[in-house]
């Protein structure tokens, strides 16, 4: 079977991020969305993997992340979790 | 005497002006070597130039440091070899794990492309072999991703056992912490900058107010590389 996974990589809460910062000072506050009080950017991928099951594949993409430092640890944070 | 490897990666844009400045200034015989025929033996240095390796995807440096070239040149480290990353080959260094910390998208948000002053703390090393400790030297930066970041202990251990090159206070153009343009390993035989001493091998392409500081890095390698290092 195909099974979804998907990654999101982001900054650490103590890492300064520039874009994030600039959507929200820019964009979202210019334009009154004051209730925002934060925006942090990030990295978003996909991946399709075909397995028996989907805990195979959560697994198989969260040791590429490690392996192939999808993320970079010093710097980010990253999620993996099942599509859908 | 003395074979200078510089290593192309797709996207690798500053091969032909370092390869210039290792001809004319460091007199060493070089040649650029496409990633995928680089060999590791026969070479007594070896830089990694600047550019957008893999344009930049992911994050800059991060798919190039995971080729068997780059994986190679970690081990010639390994052994001693002499090792300059420039800018895009700082950030493959980094994320290879060859130097310490990471560089993170500048804080301003922007490419920065200008000259700026640099301090040499604790020289030491084939790269750095005729810099004196404190020395001021120009250069130019250009790039997108060169905050450097490094923990507090890890700046610490740093400070202790590696050379590092810091910019000017005033000069930081990216907000890298403690102000760090580049740094060394331990044994100082990796070396890896943000600024581009290549641009500043030579008085032609140095802007009034400013120095050629990038020269003395192409003389260190020469005379390392002449002693026998």
């Amino acid at each position: 079977m195909l099974c979804q996974v998907e990654v999101v990589i982001t900054f650490k809460k103590e890492i300064k991020d520039p874009e994030g910062d600039t959507i929200h000072k820019h964009l979202l506050l210019r334009r009154g969305y004051d209730s925002v009080k934060n925006v942090r950017a990030g990295k978003y991928l996909i991946f399709n993997v075909d397995v028996t099951n989907c805990s195979e594949a959560l697994e198989l993409i969260k040791t590429a992340c490690e392996k192939l430092r999808l993320y970079n640890p010093t710097i980010h944070d990253v999620e993996v979790r099942i599509r859908g | 005497m003395g074979k200078v490897a510089i290593v192309k990666f797709p996207g690798t844009n500053c091969d032909w002006d370092v390869l210039h400045a290792v001809k004319t200034v460091s007199k060493l015989q070089s040649e650029v070597v496409w990633y995928k025929e680089f060999q590791p033996n026969g070479w007594d240095a070896i830089i990694i130039p600047g550019g957008f390796s893999y344009g930049d995807w992911l994050r800059a440096g991060a798919i190039a440091a995971k080729t068997t070239a780059a994986e190679k040149i970690a081990e010639s480290v390994e052994k001693g070899t002499p090792v300059l990353g420039i800018c895009n080959g700082f950030q493959i260094l980094t994320e290879g794990g060859v130097l310490p910390g990471a560089l993170a998208p500048n804080a301003c948000g922007r490419f920065v492309c200008r000259w700026v002053k640099l301090r040499v703390h604790k020289p030491k090393g084939p790269w750095l072999a005729l810099v004196n400790d404190g020395a001021e030297l120009h250069m130019p930066v250009a790039h997108a991703e060169g905050r450097y970041v490094i923990s507090e202990e890890g700046f610490k251990e740093l400070v202790s056992t590696s050379s590092i090159i810091k910019y000017v206070s005033g000069w930081n153009p990216n907000g890298s912490a403690y102000d760090v343009a580049g740094v060394t390993n331990p044994e100082g035989t990796a070396l890896g900058l943000m600024p581009h001493p290549e641009r500043a091998a030579e008085d032609e392409l140095t802007p009034r107010g400013f120095r050629a500081g990038g020269r003395v890095i192409f003389e260190s390698i020469a005379h390392s590389l002449k002693k026998g290092w």
